[in-house]
């Protein structure tokens, strides 16, 4: 078949989205950083665990080479935020879809089953929110060590909890509609119907909440970096960097400012476009146009 | 000698404009009309025609996007140029407006009285105990028993129609000299249509109001107004008095949209199928169905109530016959369509379809056998899924019940069937909300029998659409039910529609089958009351017919599935009730082949 001739929901969404200037700006600015933090440590003279012996906690100087200045080890700070951008960014990205995954299909199947299959799905949902999400980090960071995949593990482990949630209430909604049982009375399998009907009349819900979830996500790791429970040195994380930056406050303050704008920005950023996303999706702002 | 009549509201030129990111809409162009005292104006018009925006725009309650233009005197003030301060003092004491949908216009976190004597207290500076009395005398006006207890109560705990009685009577209050009723009755069943309907006439020479009714149903026009005023996409296409509009009208679009109602009443009515033999084998037999629902019990441990909504059920349709099933909302007739197609368990009876016993079916075979039955639904644009193209749409049964097609073979039967329902092939791939709802209902129709079903259930197919597409849905359906040799069963509340199209029909009420009768039969000698209190109440596009007709013949409203009255359902309503109908009524089969439930169906023979 060729391709769809008339507008789709996406189509629309896209254009009410590129009249929001906040989200567009939001946008090119992501993706600006996202460039930078993916090729800019290759391009460093720098390496994120080098010592410029000459140069220790030196503010930043644009003719010494170290833009953002150097911490107290001596290791460029530029390099480092990049370096922390890296795994903020793909904490926030892999956690939320690991979240997206888990949290639709198992939304979707317990809010379509319905039932007293859906009274068991969601006890255990019910159950792992009881879990104090802390202890359940301590713990696994006491029986496995300090690892980065398992701050992954950890926070999707959490955060699909909410998706699944939001999921559910929207399928039990949806799976009254008369397409729904159109669907039913025609024949279509169940799995058939959660895949081709339920799911993509989802989307505009979860869109916008995937992203309010990355900045959530980019906090968690920050918090747990702040506590120490983060990424491992000499790794590092926007979070770990506004630790440190927050203990030399007084005698190195580019430590804490360069980090902290890098994250503020991404996390307005990402707020924006889900504002703008939001409005983009909602049928009812641009019902005239349909 | 009745005073001259005097025009309290005029209308001059008025627009509305709204403005939308696709450019201006305008939904009122160049409006004139007048109304006065005492008389009834009737706006007619399909949907879109802009008749609810009108009055809106009267009222300064257009939607932001909304701009009107003109001049619209009433009582020597130009509405559309009050500021929003003054405009609030008239409306609610001078203008009232009653609304379609009676649960929504009333708050439910309020009692009735609260509500009701907020707009005394507001526009006439009442205090309560005064207001409190006033809002008594009103319900009492409004024919509701009990008023002083009703007004303690939620909106919630009263019916449909009485809910609509209560803005009725909130409108009153006031006195207003206009009412403006935006389509008062389409929400509500037409038993108790045609009690509101002589609610709103009676009080209209007691408080000496005029009204303007906004309706779709040229019937309840022809019934209760004086003038008519017909509208076309927000232009007028001609006004007058009843009788002109509807006896001598020249103009084209009048004509067309009375030519499509179908009609009920003696010569005008529409020719009735004719009955089919009955010895061919059944497509569809359905033998005691019932289906239960439970319902949890309103207290804690308390046992829960069973409803039974569809109560033995007998059916049989045969190859190229249509079976019609009426009733009120909540006889159960959607849920012995759901029932037949086993989209719910039912919890007795038999149902084979082509001699195959449905209930004995594992999940598997029962999938399979949903080729030879599809069903059709009430809201033809919510029955289809907005993400998906409508070739994705159509194709869908095919995918599920032919996965051996290749993609062209597939795509030429989509084709195939867009043209045999009167669609263009070359729209495949666009989207359900770019179709109108009489179109999306083709779809439907379409995704329906591209599996080749023997058997079609329509569940209220044409109650969402606008009567001149309704004719051509209908008129679609027959042509293909000949073409195909479908059985078919249609559901739906107006007599009218099933009478058109259906060979027999079986009237329900409260989830039993009342009467079943051949078509003809069934509107020429209606033996039950209650189907001679359906006939009575639907109203008739003809003034003169309407004006000499007795509407209302039943009392009060459905009572509650849950009470489980004994005996006969309908004899709290009924005007005819005897002691012996506390018995269970006998089903009995008279001569010409009528089946009715009733202890006495020859009493009642008109």
């Amino acid at each position: 078949m060729q391709q769809p001739m008339g507008r789709s929901l996406w189509y629309d969404a896209w254009a009410v989205l590129r009249r929001n200037r906040a989200a567009i700006t939001a946008l090119i600015i992501l993706a600006a950083f996202s460039i930078a933090v993916i090729v800019g440590p290759w391009f460093s003279s720098y390496s994120i665990d080098a010592t410029d012996w000459d140069n220790i906690s030196i503010a930043p100087t644009i003719s010494g080479g170290h833009w953002f200045g150097t911490d107290a080890l001596g290791r460029d700070l530029l390099v480092r935020t990049l370096q922390g951008g890296r795994i903020s960014l793909l904490v926030g990205i892999v956690a939320t879809l690991v979240s997206l995954v888990i949290g639709i299909t198992y939304g979707a199947v317990s809010g379509y089953l319905g039932g007293r299959v859906d009274q068991v799905m969601m006890r255990i949902v019910d159950i792992l929110y009881a879990l104090p999400f802390m202890f359940l980090v301590i713990l696994l960071m006491v029986f496995f060590g300090r690892n980065i995949l398992l701050i992954f593990v950890a926070i999707g482990a959490i955060n699909w909890l909410d998706m699944a949630r939001i999921v559910r209430g929207q399928t039990l909604s949806l799976k009254n509609q008369e397409f729904i049982e159109a669907a039913r009375a025609g024949g279509v399998t169940t799995a058939h119907i959660i895949r081709r009907h339920i799911v993509p009349n989802l989307l505009g819900v979860v869109a916008v909440y995937v992203t309010l979830t990355i900045p959530q996500v980019i906090l968690v790791e920050s918090f747990l970096s702040f506590l120490g429970l983060g990424v491992q040195e000499p790794m590092t994380s926007w979070g770990a960097l506004v630790n440190e930056g927050a203990q030399e406050m007084e005698n190195a303050p580019w430590m804490l400012i360069f980090p902290a704008i890098f994250l503020t920005i991404t996390l307005f950023c990402f707020n924006f476009l889900g504002d703008g996303l939001r409005d983009a999706l909602d049928p009812r702002d641009r019902g005239a146009s349909l | 000698m009745r005073a001259l009549p005097e025009t309290i509201l005029s209308v001059d030129g008025l627009n509305v404009t709204f403005a939308t990111p696709d450019g201006p809409v305008y939904a009122v162009q160049d409006l004139n009309f007048k109304v006065e005292t005492g008389e009834t104006l009737g706006i007619v018009g399909e949907s879109g025609s802009g008749k609810s925006q009108t009055v809106l725009a009267l009222l300064g309650l257009l939607a932001a996007n909304g701009a009107a233009a003109g001049r619209a005197l009433f009582g020597g003030k130009d509405l559309l140029a009050l500021p929003e301060s003054h405009l609030r003092t008239i409306r609610g004491a001078q203008i009232a407006m009653i609304f379609q949908d009676p649960m929504t216009s009333l708050n439910p976190y309020l009692t009735i009285g609260k509500q009701m004597s907020t707009v005394l207290r507001l526009h006439q500076g009442m205090d309560r105990r005064a207001a409190w009395h006033q809002c008594e005398a009103l319900l009492d006006a409004v024919q509701i028993t009990a008023a002083r207890r009703r007004l303690g109560m939620y909106p919630h705990e009263l019916s449909g129609g009485m809910r609509q009685r209560v803005m009725i009577a909130t409108a009153l209050l006031c006195k207003p000299a206009l009412l403006i009723a935006d389509e008062p009755t389409t929400a509500l069943d037409v038993t108790v249509q045609a009690q509101i309907l002589d609610l709103m006439h009676e009080l209209r020479s007691e408080f000496s109001t005029s009204i303007i009714l906004i309706t779709h149903d040229l019937g309840v026009v022809a019934g209760s107004c004086d003038r008519v005023l017909v509208m076309h996409e927000g232009i007028k296409e001609e006004s007058g008095s009843t009788a002109d509009v509807f006896y001598r009208s020249t103009n084209d679009y009048t004509r067309t949209l009375l030519d499509a109602v179908p009609r009920l009443d003696g010569e005008h009515a529409d020719p009735i199928r004719e009955a089919l033999t009955d010895d061919v084998e059944p497509v569809l037999s359905a033998k005691g169905v019932s289906v239960e629902f439970s319902v949890p019990g309103d207290r804690l441990f308390v046992a829960p109530k069973v409803l039974r909504a569809v109560d033995d059920i007998h059916i049989e349709v045969r190859p190229g016959e249509t079976v019609g099933i009426v009733g009120e909302s909540g006889c159960g007739k959607s849920t012995l369509a759901r029932a037949i197609l086993r989209l719910v368990d039912s919890c007795g009876g038999t149902t084979c379809l082509l001699n195959r016993d449905l209930s004995t079916l594992d999940k598997e075979e029962l999938r399979s056998t949903r080729r030879d039955m599809q069903m059709i639904f009430q809201d033809p644009l919510a029955s289809l899924n907005p993400r998906m193209t409508i070739g994705r749409i159509i194709a869908e049964p095919l995918d599920t019940f032919f996965p051996q097609l290749d993609t062209e073979d597939r795509s030429r039967r989509v084709a195939d069937m867009l043209t045999r329902v009167g669609l263009d092939p070359s729209c495949v791939n666009r989207y359900p909300h770019e179709f109108s709802g009489g179109q999306c209902q083709r779809i439907g129709i379409a995704r329906a029998l591209i599996s080749q079903p023997r058997l079609l259930i329509c569940d209220e197919v044409v109650s969402a659409l606008d009567v001149t597409v309704q004719a051509q849905i209908i008129q679609l359906l027959i042509d293909l039910q000949q073409k195909l040799d479908l059985a078919i069963v249609f559901i739906a509340h107006d007599l009218a529609v099933v009478r058109r199209i259906s060979h027999r029909v079986i009237v329900m009420y409260l989830g039993k089958a009342v009467e079943i009768a051949a078509t003809d039969r069934l509107f020429l000698r209606p033996r039950h009351p209650y189907t001679r209190a359906l006939i009575a109440a639907a109203p008739v596009p003809d003034p003169e017919v309407e004006c000499g007709r007795q509407h209302v013949t039943v009392r009060g409203e459905v009572s509650s599935p849950l009470e489980n009255l004994a005996g006969c359902g309908f004899r709290s309503r009924c005007l005819d009730a005897v002691a012996e109908c506390e018995k269970c009524p006998p089903v009995m089969e008279l001569h010409d082949g009528t089946w009715v439930a009733c202890h006495q169906p020859q009493l009642r023979i008109i």
